[in-house]
């Protein structure tokens, strides 16, 4: 229990006073201390005053951040001294403050502006100069305004602490001190971007939001979640005018917490692109390829096409559940394909099987923070699955931590904890092909070919377990490898196994799952983390529908004569032989998708599909939680939802009014009708919930222009939009009462406009939300299950004379499908290269940056040859979505050759 | 009068050498303390002593020690640092003893790293004390050669090794834990306390951080216990003290007195009073980051407790002395610029609150201050106070400031009205 003016509150002793205070609701201001990176106690900020006891009548002044609510403290907030003190340390910050908020940025979403509005403080006596700084160019992505630094550190700490960068620190002394890199330069830490919510003024902003700016209170969101990749990170992306204008982080306390990677935060440009397809379109085959555009038009065709002919149906792993469903629904449910070649079906059923057949648990974002020791099988996390390599980067802390509590140093005393634990890491081990990012905190790294890293695994699992198959043939070090990631393992108490599709070998997530059965088969609750790289890789998989092998199959064997092919590029997904004789097998071909690509430029029938902005759905991560993305805004009139297209398309094939009204029913559909997905209608309230009668409005009250914007077409003023499919409004009239959080986009409290006031809406700062967890999981761990143990590991990797085992290599902007449109992150993205072992590329007579040709899989590619030494002999890279590059997961064995020079 | 600390310096020319230091007793204290003492047994008298602590802080030394963790399950290396970085305005003792018997603080650490079971010393030197470097690197040398640093110590089983270390040069480095930080080649920020570097010292390990003084007492302690040792002093606070004075007195200087000496006895006898023409005005009595006493103090003795009764610090024990011909309100900014200018930037009022006190003070200097400037470097004080900023760098910092605009008021009064400085 602690006093608070007066009053007595509950209290966790191990938590400090302004993490107290601000759980229960109290407006204390500060600006150090953040909830991810703990309390420093430099600025000053949140002090209060401490009496000894009761009978204490003078008591000091305390910085509550630094102080431990112990039983029995005794603290006012309130007291005038206090107070006045509070109210000196922003007019200390404003001394040279520059007064720029109307051009800032960051103004109505400014931290410091909320706490100067706090503290009261309000007339101006420094009567000097201001110190001011040059800025420097950080990138693409981040704009520096260094001049309304209020040096809280909190950059810094974050950018080199939590997210392990080291090309930006702080520099300077006095009222001088400077917060940026040694020179300009792009930042290269993967999550720089959260610098932009991190800081509580307007030094550093979103450069791209820049672009197309506009107020906070301008913006319409909604809760939405990340596409970029298999994670699901929850986002809160802003549109205004029709244009989405910014992506920001949606907390969630199970997977992103307060962050997300650069390429979650930037990759949202895709939705404004130029490449939009805006028009539905039908190619005729005569009057020289004309275009017909009229929806209804093309839709009667289409209805046409399907109602005489024998449809198939390919869905996507980046398409909604819905959707996905959708389409199963309209070609029925045995002429419906997963959009993926055979070699990801596989990967993508393994990942199912594994994570439901055996007593590992998948995990959570946050359950890998916590993780004490960590092996990873196979993955570039930082390029396929960032978030989750910034979870392990806490992960490694873990065990260390024992340190600070055997002194009793409080978890929160940050620089404390820091400076008792030094560089002492726990135990993670990475076991991949080429070098990754996560390399400088693993304890030891492991380079080889997929299957000696699949063998590897499988020596630690046989390590710990004796019914997990031998491995012979290891050498010696690699044996003696394994017995040391074993100990660690078997030493530790939340060990985490980490694997995925990113080597294209089933083998190595196998390793992976017998290694986290085998400890719990010891008794150790061991996680398992599974990475797949799209949103909704996941939940296709769980549709349980064949890959594209069997859909080449049906056109060719004449079952089978249009295709439609939902929110996918085939040619990233196979190689384009392979395509190119599926594709002319099939009469005609329908494509619903967002942006032009080289399917929709040879399909015949092209419907404009909503992006994740403007379209409901719901997606299963890695984990196997089902998140709801929420629409943000109305597209333009002729775009529309996909499983909107495919119902339309029901609808006129059969002549008969819709078959669902309202999204709630394709949920409630598919519920019924795969079982596995049957908890989905639990992810989101229904339709028609409301609060208080209301629904929850997108816009903030203050949302302005609401006639003005259509003035310039007509100045009656429209009904707003209607959104039959959810409890949300395209409005700013609604409830003004906390919505549940799947509801949740705005946080806005009064006072605290900025991304703080999310302390408004957690059950305790840095914990749970108000309301209950947000997604659904959808597969549990089979407890107690004997494991499925395979019974043979692979072979040993054998270099070939004349061929390179070419495995992928990924690149967190460039490799995935849609981020790549976004202007910022293109510019990030490297040139197309093939990567070579420096023996292997003398061997063949190439230097690095020499051209090479490469024969893979029936592709020819002519690529600069970049040096790796990282790669183990006999094995190349090649980076997945680059220019010209394939698109799609492979593995196989390619010819390397130097290019030979263009014949005169 | 008995001065162990100065009775081995040499006027000019070249400081003890190893075997000029050993026939002068130098190096007893660590036979008899390796040689037949426990640790606990050296802290124990060091505690008994009652030595303050010579930095500025007077914190009691073997209370100190005290707290560091010893026996079998303590954290290993354990650390002793001596802080050599005497960058107080005003204070130049430590140099004098630096320069003239560095035998005397190797000894001393010596002494004290066995007290706390240190494995490793390291001197913390100011970069500017060239003179002070050369001499103690020749001394450390000769330590190791005669065998009293490294492993095994006159066959004691104690192992110690001592490095010396120059810093980079800031006025945070002198400050306990921003030392640490510099020295483990980090920025010198200071740090928080709970955990206290006896816990959490220089890399997470037990440290303890002396001033070059009280480590320079420590082997005198040991020789001849703790009686003696409160028998030198005129007051309750032990010991001899190495007083200082500069400012315009006839004989700027440093020397070892009894603890408790008083301030006239300083500035009259032994700094010979006031230059020709010149009154005194008032004394910061410890460095710069002390509170100004005037004349009606001069008969305080120089201890830490009568001096704090009086309304200011000992602190380093080097006054200042302020006469009637310099300006106040100039010496105050000269102090504050001083201050403000080595101020780490790491919490808000010290890196504000001093560049902007030393601003009005300029403009007042300038004759363009307000009056409600006045008001305003008052605040400013009681802002810059203990507790309220991270570390004691401001708070010292204000002491002459506060003090000034007490005593001198109506000379700050005086520039602001005649919008000038009435001493030029």
């Amino acid at each position: 229990m602690i006093h608070v003016d007066g009053k007595e509150f509950e209290a966790d002793s191990q938590k400090n006073l302004l993490e107290v205070c601000l759980s229960l609701g109290m407006n204390l201001p500060y600006f150090c201390w953040h909830p991810a990176i703990g309390s420093v106690g430099s600025c000053r900020q949140c002090a209060v005053k401490q009496y000894k006891d009761e009978n204490d009548e003078r008591g000091r002044i305390v910085m509550a951040c630094m102080t431990p609510a112990a039983e029995g403290t005794r603290i006012s907030i309130d007291d005038p001294e206090a107070a006045e003190f509070r109210e000196s340390i922003i007019e200390l910050l404003m001394a040279n403050h520059p007064h720029d908020c109307p051009v800032c940025d960051e103004g109505g979403e400014c931290h410091l502006q909320d706490m100067t509005v706090m503290t009261g403080h309000a007339y101006r006596r420094f009567r000097f100069d201001k110190r001011t700084y040059n800025n420097q160019y950080l990138g693409p992505l981040i704009n520096h305004e260094m001049n309304r630094c209020i040096q809280c550190y909190r950059c810094v700490r974050y950018y080199r602490d939590f997210a392990g960068g080291r090309d930006f620190d702080v520099f300077a002394a006095h009222d001088h001190v400077y917060f940026g890199r040694h020179q300009d330069g792009v930042l290269e830490n993967e999550f720089s971007g959260n610098l932009v919510e991190v800081c509580p003024t307007g030094v550093f902003t979103d450069k791209t939001f820049k672009e197309h700016f506009t107020r906070k209170w301008d913006l319409q969101t909604a809760p939405s979640v990340c596409v970029h990749c298999g994670l699901g990170c929850n986002t809160t992306p802003g549109e205004r005018y029709g244009e989405l204008r910014r992506v920001r982080n949606r907390y969630n306390e199970d997977v992103n917490g307060y962050f997300l990677c650069d390429r979650g935060r930037y990759g949202y440009e895709f939705v404004n692109s130029e490449r939009r397809i805006r028009q539905p379109r039908l190619k005729q085959a005569t009057e020289q390829d004309a275009l017909v555009t009229a929806t209804n038009d093309v839709l009667r065709h289409v209805a046409g096409l399907l109602d005489g002919g024998r449809p198939i149906g390919i869905g996507s792993p980046r398409a909604s559940l819905e959707a996905n469903f959708a389409l199963r629904t309209l070609v029925g449910h045995d002429r419906f394909f997963a959009g993926w070649s055979d070699l990801e079906a596989g990967l993508a059923a393994r990942v199912l099987a594994l994570l439901r057949d055996g007593p590992a648990r998948s995990t959570s974002l946050r359950e890998a923070e916590q993780a004490d020791a960590v092996l990873v099988l196979g993955e570039d996390l930082t390029n396929t699955a960032p978030m989750l390599a910034l979870s392990l980067r806490q992960a490694v802390r873990r065990q260390p931590m024992a340190k600070a509590d055997a002194l009793r140093i409080p978890a929160w005393d940050d620089a404390a904890v820091r400076e008792l634990i030094q560089d002492e890491k726990g135990p993670l081990y990475v076991a991949t092909p080429s070098k990754t990012k996560l390399d400088d905190v693993a304890r030891e790294t492991f380079r080889a070919a997929p299957q000696d890293i699949a063998r590897l695994g499988f020596a630690v699992a046989r390590q710990l377990d004796k019914r997990s198959p031998e491995v012979t043939g290891l050498t010696r070090e690699t044996a003696a490898l394994a017995k040391r990631i074993a100990e660690a393992l078997r030493n530790s108490e939340r060990p985490l196994i980490v694997s995925g599709t990113g080597c294209a070998d089933q083998s190595v997530m196998e390793a992976a799952a017998h290694v986290a059965w085998a400890l719990c088969g010891t008794g150790i609750k061991a996680g398992l983390s599974l990475t797949l790289p799209e949103p909704n890789s996941l939940g296709l998989a769980m549709m349980e529908a064949p890959g594209l092998d069997a859909a080449a199959d049906a056109l060719t064997q004449d079952s089978a004569d249009t295709l439609i092919v939902l929110e996918n590029d085939l040619w990233r997904r196979v190689n384009s032989s392979f395509l190119e004789s599926l594709l002319e097998s099939a009469k005609h071909v329908i494509v619903i998708d967002h942006l032009e690509n080289s399917m929709t430029a040879s399909a015949q029938v092209v419907l404009p599909a909503a992006t994740f902005a403007e379209s409901d759905g719901t997606l299963v991560n890695n984990e196997g939680r089902a998140q709801r993305f929420y629409q943000v805004f109305v597209p333009e009139a002729d775009v529309l939802e996909s499983w909107r297209w495919i119902q339309r398309l029901m609808s006129a094939k059969e002549s008969a009014p819709p078959l669902w009204s309202d999204l709630d029913e394709v949920t409630a559909a598919m519920a019924e009708a795969i079982p596995a997905l049957a908890s989905v209608a639990e992810v989101a309230p229904p339709s028609t919930f409301r609060l208080v009668g209301q629904k929850i409005p997108r816009q903030p009250r203050r949302y302005s222009g609401r006639t003005a914007i259509l003035a310039d077409i007509t100045v009656h003023e429209p009904k707003p939009p209607d959104d039959p499919d959810t409890p949300l409004a395209f409005s700013m009239e609604g409830a003004t009462v906390r919505p549940p959080p799947t509801l949740l986009a705005d946080y806005w409290s009064p006072g605290w406009n900025s991304v703080q006031s999310l302390n408004k809406f957690q059950a305790e700062v840095g914990g749970p939300l108000l309301g209950g967890e947000v997604g659904v999981r959808l597969i549990e761990p089979a407890d107690g299950a004997a494991p499925a143990y395979v019974e043979h590991v692979p072979a040993p990797f054998e270099s070939r004379p004349n061929e390179a085992l070419v495995v992928p290599l990924y690149h967190i902007f460039g490799s995935e499908e849609l981020s790549v449109h976004a202007g910022g992150l293109a510019e990030l993205a490297p040139e197309p290269y093939l990567a070579l072992n420096p023996d292997d590329a003398g061997r063949l007579g190439l230097a690095g940056g020499a051209g090479a040709d490469l024969s893979l899989e029936g592709e020819q590619y002519r690529l600069p040859v970049k040096l790796d030494p990282s790669l183990p002999a006999g094995v190349a890279g090649l980076p997945i979505g680059l220019e010209g590059l394939p698109g799609y997961t492979f593995s196989g064995w390619g010819k390397i050759r130097p290019a030979e020079p263009a014949k005169e | 009068m008995e001065r162990p600390l100065t009775k081995n310096f040499k006027t000019g020319g070249e400081p003890p050498t190893i075997r000029e230091s050993e026939s002068a007793g130098g190096y007893q204290a660590v036979r008899k303390a390796l040689g037949g003492m426990t640790p606990e047994e050296v802290t124990e008298v060091v505690k008994k002593s009652n030595l303050l602590g010579r930095g500025g802080a007077g914190f009691p030394t073997g209370l100190k020690w005290s707290f560091v963790p010893m026996g079998e399950g303590a954290p290993h290396p354990k650390y002793l640092v001596c802080n050599a970085d005497e960058m107080e305005p005003g204070s130049f003792k430590d140099r004098e003893l630096l320069e003239s018997d560095p035998h005397s603080i190797i000894e001393g650490m010596i002494v004290s790293a066995y007290a706390i079971q240190a494995d490793i010393g390291y001197i913390f030197l100011r970069w500017a004390y060239k003179v002070a470097e050369l001499r103690l690197r020749q001394a450390i040398a000769e330590a190791y050669q005669a065998g009293y640093l490294g492993k095994d110590i006159l066959g004691s089983g104690y192992s110690f090794e001592l490095y010396l270390h120059t810093s980079a040069g800031r006025y945070m480095c002198g400050e306990e834990t921003g030392l640490l930080n510099s020295l483990e080649g980090r920025r010198a920020t200071p740090r928080s306390k709970p955990p206290y570097p006896q816990v959490s010292g220089l890399w997470g390990k037990p440290t303890i951080v002396n001033n070059v003084e009280t480590l320079a007492n420590v082997p005198h302690i040991v020789n001849n216990g703790a009686e003696w040792y409160k028998g030198l002093s005129l007051t309750d606070d032990a010991g001899t003290k190495l007083y200082g004075a500069s400012g315009k007195v006839r004989r700027p200087g440093v020397w070892e007195l009894p603890m408790g000496t008083t301030i006239r006895e300083l500035l009259e006898e032994h700094a010979g009073g006031m230059q020709d023409g010149l009154n005194f005005r008032g004394v910061i009595p410890g460095g710069a980051s002390t509170d100004f006493l005037v004349e009606e103090h001069l008969d305080v003795p120089m201890d830490y407790t009568s001096i704090q009764k009086a309304g200011s610090r000992l602190g380093t024990g080097t006054m200042i002395v302020l006469d009637d011909k310099t300006c106040p309100v100039a010496m105050v900014h000269n102090l504050e610029h001083f201050f403000a200018q080595e101020s780490c930037g790491w919490c808000t009022p010290c890196r504000e609150g001093l560049p902007w006190a030393e601003k009005l003070l300029k403009s007042i200097e300038d004759g363009q201050g307000q009056m409600s400037d006045l008001d305003l470097l008052e605040s400013q004080c009681k802002l810059l106070g203990p507790g309220h900023t991270f570390c004691a760098l401001a708070p010292g910092a204000v002491e002459p400031l506060q003090s000034a605009l007490r005593y001198f008021r109506e000379d700050f009064e005086r520039h602001i009205s005649e919008k000038r400085c009435p001493w030029r």
